[in-house]
């Protein structure tokens, strides 16, 4: 058996006395897409940002059990930085950094030391394209990043989550503010970019899901309550009856 | 009795506008008060017939109380001062930035509270207190280290405009920094940048209006100062060669001088010009601070 690419083992986060994941344990394969669907506050976001350890930037965390990513315990990893290269992160809210259209998506990169320009303009605009973005700003890629509209400034973090070319995309709500269409087109290069690499779409549309992950997972405040074959959990008869409520929108 | 109140309130809110207003157009009238004041006082020796502008700037001959040959040459009070405070910002920018950075970005809780209180404490040391110190330690100290004949002199003064300067500087710039939001830090350092990218590819650009800002100050605070460089320049009218000579800046020479001047006497005219000669100095400074900011931010 091919070592999972993610494999979380037991594990409980804390914010202070509050407890928000209760010991969930699950893994995911090589170049697949695990969707992960649940209600508002079940945890998924802190679920991503404990893969990547982008949660060490809340005080007061508590965290127990392991995460492997190719199996090496991330807690253990000395180069946290080279790991959250490794695990690419779209947050909901677009952070855009201060910088120019360009310079948003070749921060990565130039971090990581390239220096060439043609090979900085070639990432740039292939992280553009395969974010649906790059004709709507290839003419102003000099002007500020957060000037753009929030459907696009979302389109930009996530040219520039895959600028470093992650081995593992965390895809957390992208499409909040994208309108359908472009998020269709998206979802389309999510499916080529799966050749390449193991994403983890949360999603508050369930139908995406579907459309995309191989394998879905229901987590319902803080506990997964199924998850196994998209097909299975979409099916009429899932193994809990509370997937079934929640994907058919009965849940309450 | 409803109506009565809301036209009390609106009458109140008219006042304190009033008020407002005042405040604000006082500080204008101020800084022309000023200027004014000094303009009155130290124009009249631009018509004297012996006077020359051209050798009162250029001129390194101070001689302002010779009864055979009366010369006002500042050119070497200007060197005074602007070497004094040059090299004060040499050490004082990058000092003052850094420890900036290093409290905002690396301190947190305890160290952080306590070296706030401890940098404020610098700023509340007495310039004249910073004199001694030039006098009685760093004197010996320069002589020593340096095996220099006079320990008054350039270096000595920088340092002690650096002391004085850095805390103006560290507070301002930890504010400008902390103004940056925080999104800013995570989304680069989810990005994988390490910490000293974050620093200096998205904080200082970001914070950069405040961080000159915190700069300028300084260098206001150190072209202002005058008890501190009276008493560690050693006071002597000298184009410097080195940092280890001794000079003389523009305000330590009003500030020795002027008691002795009678009043409307040329001597005294002279050290009003010296005055709008700092105000001046001051101002462009400021002009070409604001005129980069705005290079920069239209790039
Ligand atoms: N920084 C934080 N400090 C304290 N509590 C937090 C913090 N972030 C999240 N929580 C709590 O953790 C729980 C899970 O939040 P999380 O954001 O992971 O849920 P989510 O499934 O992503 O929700 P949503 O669908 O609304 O994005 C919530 O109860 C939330 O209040
Ligand atoms: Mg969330």
């Amino acid at each position: 058996m091919v070592t999972p690419k993610v494999q979380v083992e037991n594990l409980r986060l804390s914010y202070g006395p509050k407890e928000v994941i209760h010991g969930i344990s699950f893994h995911i394969e090589p170049n697949e897409i695990l969707g992960i669907i649940g209600p508002a506050q079940s945890g998924k976001t802190s679920l991503l940002r404990c893969i990547n350890r982008t949660i060490e930037f809340t005080t007061n965390t508590r965290q127990t059990g392991t995460i492997r990513v190719d199996g090496e315990d991330v807690s253990q990893m000395r180069d946290v930085y080279a790991l959250r290269r490794k695990v690419g992160m779209v947050a909901p809210l677009p952070v855009g950094l201060p910088l120019s259209i360009y310079d948003n998506v070749a921060f990565a990169p130039r971090n990581a030391g390239v220096r060439q320009r043609a090979a900085l303009d070639e990432i740039v605009e292939r992280c553009l394209r395969q974010a649906a973005l790059w004709d709507e700003v290839k003419d102003r890629l000099d002007s500020l990043g957060t000037k753009l509209s929030g459907g696009q400034q979302q389109r930009l973090t996530i040219a520039r989550a895959l600028s470093h070319s992650p081995q593992i995309l965390c895809l957390d709500e992208f499409s909040i503010a994208i309108d359908p269409v472009t998020t269709m087109r998206i979802e389309d290069v999510l499916k080529e970019l799966k050749k390449e690499m193991t994403i983890i779409l949360v999603t508050n549309l369930v139908q995406q899901a579907r459309r995309l992950a191989a394998r879905t997972m229901f987590l319902w405040n803080g506990e997964i309550v199924e998850i196994g074959p998209t097909s299975e959990v979409f099916s009429d008869n899932p193994k809990d009856r509370r997937t079934y409520d929640y994907v058919n929108g009965i849940f309450g | 009795m409803i109506s009565s109140r809301s036209k009390l309130s609106l009458y109140g809110e008219k006042a304190i506008e009033w008020l407002i207003r005042i405040c604000g157009v006082s500080a204008i009238i101020f800084v022309f008060a000023i200027f004014f004041f000094l303009f009155r006082e130290g124009a009249p020796i631009l018509r004297e017939p012996g006077f020359n502008l051209w050798r009162f700037l250029t001129s390194t001959e101070w001689y302002p109380t010779s009864m055979s040959n009366v010369r006002y040459g500042t050119f070497a009070l200007i060197a005074g001062t602007l070497s004094v405070t040059g090299v004060a910002m040499l050490i004082a920018v990058p000092f003052g930035l850094g420890a900036a950075v290093f409290v905002s970005e690396f301190c947190t809780g305890k160290l952080r509270e306590s070296l706030k209180v401890i940098i404020e404490l610098l700023a509340a040391i007495p310039s004249i207190v910073w004199g001694f110190i030039g006098l009685t330690v760093m004197n010996p100290l320069i002589q020593t280290v340096f095996h220099v004949q006079v320990g008054l002199n350039v270096l000595n003064a920088a340092l002690l405009l650096a002391l004085m300067s850095i805390p103006v500087m560290v507070s301002i710039g930890e504010d400008a920094l902390k103004a940056v939001p925080d999104s800013y830090r995570e989304g680069a350092l989810a990005l994988g940048a390490t910490r000293w990218q974050v620093i200096y590819r998205i904080l200082l650009p970001a914070a950069k209006n405040g961080l000159l800002a915190a700069v300028l100050l300084g260098v206001g605070r150190a072209v202002g100062e005058t008890m501190a460089v009276l008493m560690a320049t050693g006071h002597a009218v000298n184009v410097p060669h080195s940092i280890f000579d001794s000079v003389r800046t523009l305000t330590a020479t009003i500030a020795a001088e002027l008691g002795e001047a009678s009043q409307g006497s040329p001597h005294y005219r002279v050290l009003f010009l010296i005055g709008i000669l700092l105000f001046t100095l001051t101002f462009i400074v400021n002009l070409v601070a604001d005129l980069v900011v705005r290079g920069i931010n239209r790039k």
